[in-house]
């Protein structure tokens, strides 16, 4: 078979050990053992799908904002439409939540910068930098929102 | 590949319920995973009542009081009961450990009894590590030399470099960190998992093989080494207290530090 055949065929070698065998002998289908259904969520493992999910966030609510920047660069009827929407209800929610996925993933991603360089594996060391990052995003969060409204 | 749900196959059903004796003081409910290859059946959670008065006071102690007093069906791996041969390795009250280490008094409520997650099941509570086993092979768990050990004694290391040794030898592969690991869950056909990656960097610090850049070589791979991403389940979980991310973490330093 060819490579490319093969790799349509089993996408997983796994594959091979879902099927066993009965007391008789004949091939039965193996259940796979619960896994996200019963496993306890560490903090450290919410704060890991955390930065995975503000990133992506934060990749489709860019996007938000460079239409916001254009719409500055083409003219005045099309930036007061930005102003207006972002200004909104929905606008302001979608703004808050992009600047705490943007905080959050800030401080997260400094936290594996200092896991990249062999520092911070042991316990309780794991556990306190995670709740740091949630308590710094809260912090920052809240500190930012405060001075934009002042501001504005 | 991720996929957060169970096949269907796998989809969890009800099952009996095995009532203590009347009279008994001290129940405890135990809510078992069972599934038998012969009856055709989906998996299901059986819950048996346990008098702690007349059990050990391991989770093992009530899986062996089970099996012994009230349903000689339940099937689960068991050995040493101390600890050391890495065979009653499950997932208890939502945690990955051994059930000969976890005291019944530390679980609140129901205790709740799985196989090791995201595992083909075998029977019950016996999860197949052939994968597992596999990739420890490859990573050759034995010493690598060339230069032949001295005809007067074995290879000698100063203490410091025996000490690198320490928080590595102790793993005895019960594969509870592997198994705890989301991203060994979605990606194991190709991630080698936090069990095997300590394993390999046992022999990476080891000042007495000669085979590191060898090592290394194999392990850079974007799926072999680099699906970790230090969510840290692997070190919450060990039983024995030891600390694959942070060996994985010290592989990917060698590789960047190799690099010049």
């Amino acid at each position: 078979m060819a490579p490319a055949e093969l790799e349509r065929c089993v996408k997983d070698v796994r594959e091979a050990l879902m099927v066993g065998r009965n007391s008789e002998g004949k091939p039965v289908r193996r259940p796979l053992s619960p896994h996200l259904q019963v496993y306890r969520w560490p903090v450290s493992m919410a704060m890991s799908i955390l930065h995975r999910v503000t990133g992506v966030a934060l990749a489709i609510g860019t996007l938000m904002l460079t239409w916001w920047l254009i719409a500055a660069a083409s003219s005045d009827p099309v930036f007061d439409q930005a102003q207006w929407f972002l200004g909104s209800p929905i606008g302001l929610l979608l703004l808050f939540g992009w600047s705490v996925a943007l905080i959050f993933h800030f401080f997260s991603g400094i936290r594996h910068l200092v896991w990249d360089a062999g520092i911070g594996f042991d316990a309780p060391a794991y556990n306190t930098s995670g709740w740091a990052v949630l308590i710094a995003t809260a912090i920052g969060s809240v500190l930012i929102w405060v001075i934009g409204l002042a501001v504005w | 590949m991720v996929a957060f749900n169970l096949p269907l196959n796998s989809r969890i059903g009800q099952g009996q319920t095995f009532k203590a004796p009347p009279g008994t003081k001290r129940v405890r409910e135990f809510k078992i995973y069972r599934w038998s290859p012969d009856d055709g059946k989906n998996p299901r959670t059986d819950t048996y009542e346990i008098d702690l008065d007349s059990c050990g006071p391991m989770v093992l102690d009530a899986l062996i009081k089970i099996k012994n007093e009230i349903d000689p069906t339940l099937t689960f791996r068991r050995s040493c009961r101390e600890g050391i041969c890495g065979s009653c390795a499950m997932n208890i009250d939502g945690g990955n450990t051994l059930a000969c280490l976890k005291p019944i008094d530390a679980v609140k409520g129901a205790v709740k009894i799985s196989p090791l997650p995201h595992m083909p099941v075998v029977k019950d509570l016996i999860p197949d590590l052939s994968q597992a086993y596999a990739q420890y092979r490859s990573i050759k768990p034995w010493m690598q030399a060339d230069t032949p050990a001295p005809p007067d004694g074995e290879r000698l290391q100063s203490k410091t470099e025996r000490a690198k040794l320490d928080g590595m030898w102790e793993c005895i592969l019960c594969f509870c960190c592997s198994t705890s690991c989301p991203s060994y869950w979605w990606n194991g056909d190709r991630y080698l998992g936090p069990a095997v990656l300590l394993a390999a960097y046992r022999w990476i610090a080891d000042s007495r093989d000669e085979e590191t850049g060898q090592r290394l070589d194999e392990l850079e791979d974007p799926f072999k080494l680099y699906r970790c991403h230090t969510i840290m389940n692997c070190t919450d979980t060990c039983p024995k207290g030891l600390n694959p991310a942070k060996a994985i973490g010290a592989i990917k330093q060698l590789i960047v530090e190799r690099q010049g």
